[in-house]
């Protein structure tokens, strides 16, 4: 009952995307409720990244409308989409390789860094606030030891790791994650779905690309299925589990 | 004599110096495959030049000179703000060839291949650097203060955000932040310090004509970040001294001018190689480009 007083955070309203003669996105229509976690699955190419990818500006939207908390934010440039509050973790790893985990993960909570003079003559000082929270972060995930690591230098599990936490530092009012857990080992998996449900408790608002069904049945509170660029199913994960039309079709079970 | 021979080496490698690690803040530590940079060093010599010609102060026409450089930096950000690698590296050396060419063609404004002779010598409060002792001072002390400045800049919070630009452009811009603001600063304030090396130059050797300003004469320069380190400030004094000083035994060996030239090219090469065969990120380089 709860659910019926959450706000909608997103608004994917008809959206198309169209390359050349192939229906990528084809009139995709959803909405994302506040402090809940949605997983979008769906077979390959069913058009998940691309949704991902229009929303976060990557892409231009053909025909259709995107709304973030009310605002229009079709087409926009991706850093303003960035600065409106989208936050977003991609499929592969996007870490600054040459810069240590401590340089990367102060990258999105420094907002003065464009500014030249005010870098030049050293009035971006980093504080005692943003060095907490860059070890609260590492600390939750058990990888202290990595802080002053060159990002290079660190494994799948631990880089994926480390690009979660920046995309969540990043200032932001919605997550999007696509694929957090591929690729990493199961021990590792367990320690994300903590942190995922953590995330939520605090009131975060995260939608996620996933293959791996356990892991979006186990987080999510809603799933939506996709296939051939439109919404095929929404519905809680008992809801979606017990419709044996789309396990049979769509996720070959 | 000696002594005015090794006086003449330090004024190149101050000169040298100050185009090197200006190149290794948009190459090194942006990753903007830069081949303007001889432009920019061009722009800055001619406006130098031209302003002192027209009896203007020295510290006017070297501010000029760099400031001139450094809106032609803007400039030429705005076109390429979407090339990146190659293409970036080949649509800068058009814009090289295009300051070569008007330099060479304007001929009202710069004398084209007359080039521009009897710039008078630097003077400040009253003092002229007539001598090259003193110019070697002054030289030297504008090398410090570019070097300072940069590393200054690069040991920045605004230093890390060009080279998370360097490593990953998307990923800056997914994080909210303007990359075009980014690399059109660095690439700015690189070309402002080629302007001040221009300037310098054309001070220096009193003559400039458009043959000092082809794409040939970036060789050592680029040469010298790659063989220093790219993003590495350290591996670049040390380079900027090995390149400049390698060559000139070649005068003593008796060689005629005309092959000293092409040997000198040679040399460049032959180390380059090396240096990418058996230590490919250079004497102090960290990073790695993908």
């Amino acid at each position: 009952m709860e659910k019926l007083n959450l706000s909608k955070i997103l608004e994917i309203k008809n959206i198309k995307k169209h390359f050349g003669g192939i229906k990528a996105v084809n009139d995709c229509s959803f909405e994302i409720k506040e402090k809940m976690i949605t997983a979008l699955i769906g077979p390959n190419g069913a058009g998940k990244t691309t949704v991902f990818n229009l929303i976060s500006g990557l892409m231009r939207v053909d025909m259709g409308k995107i709304l973030l908390n009310g605002i229009n934010i079709t087409n926009k440039s991706i850093e303003d989409i960035s600065n409106l509050g989208i936050s977003r973790l991609f499929q592969q790893s996007r870490l600054f390789n040459n810069l240590t985990v401590r340089e990367n993960l102060l990258l999105p909570m420094d907002n003065e860094d464009t500014k030249f003079w005010k870098n030049f003559f050293g009035r971006n000082k980093i504080t005692k606030e943003k060095e907490s929270k860059i070890n609260e972060m590492l600390e939750f995930v058990e990888l202290k030891e990595i802080k002053s690591k060159q990002a290079r230098d660190l494994s799948y599990g631990q880089k994926r790791l480390v690009e979660l936490i920046r995309t969540i530092l990043n200032p932001h009012i919605f997550l999007m994650l696509d694929e957090p857990v591929a690729g990493i080992s199961p021990q590792l998996r367990g320690v994300l779905a903590q942190f995922l449900l953590k995330l939520k408790s605090q009131g975060e608002t995260i939608l996620l690309i996933e293959h791996d069904m356990n892991f979006a049945f186990g987080v999510s509170n809603e799933i939506i299925v996709m296939d051939e660029g439109r919404v095929i199913a929404e519905g809680g994960p008992e809801e979606i589990k017990n419709n044996s039309r789309i396990l049979e079709a769509y996720l070959g079970e | 004599m000696f002594s005015a021979y090794l006086i003449h080496l330090l004024i190149l490698i101050g000169i040298y110096l100050i185009l090197a690690i200006s190149l290794q803040l948009s190459v090194g530590f942006t990753g903007l495959l830069n081949f303007g940079h001889i432009a920019f060093y061009c722009v800055g010599a001619y406006i130098s030049a031209l302003l002192a010609l027209a009896g203007l102060p020295f510290w006017i026409c070297i501010l000029f000179a760099g400031m001139g450089a450094m809106v032609f930096g803007f400039l030429l950000a705005i076109p390429t703000n979407k090339l990146k690698g190659d293409y970036l590296a080949l649509a800068t050396m058009g814009f090289s060839f295009v300051i070569y060419a008007v330099a060479l063609n304007w001929t009202n404004l710069t004398r084209g291949p007359l080039g521009l002779p009897g710039i008078p010598k630097p003077a400040l409060f009253g003092f002229t650097f007539s001598s090259n002792l003193s110019f070697l001072i002054l030289t030297l002390i504008i090398a410090s203060i570019s070097y300072f400045i940069i590393k200054r800049i690069v040991s920045s919070p605004f230093g890390k955000i060009l080279e998370a630009t360097r490593d990953d452009e998307l990923a800056v811009r997914i994080l909210g932040k303007n990359t075009f603001k980014i690399k059109s600063l660095s690439l700015g304030i690189s070309a402002f310090f080629a302007g001040i090396a221009g300037s310098l130059y054309a001070y220096y050797i009193t003559f400039i004509d458009p043959s000092s300003f082809t794409l040939l004469q970036l060789i050592p320069i680029v040469s010298i970040i790659i063989i220093g380190g790219l993003a590495s400030l350290k591996g670049t004094i040390i380079a900027t001294i090995i390149l400049v000083l390698l060559p000139e035994p070649l005068r003593f060996i008796g060689f005629p001018s005309s092959i000293i030239g092409p040997i000198r090219q040679m040399i460049y090469a032959l180390l380059l190689l090396l240096i990418l065969i058996y230590k490919p990120k250079g004497f102090y380089g960290k990073i790695e480009l993908e």
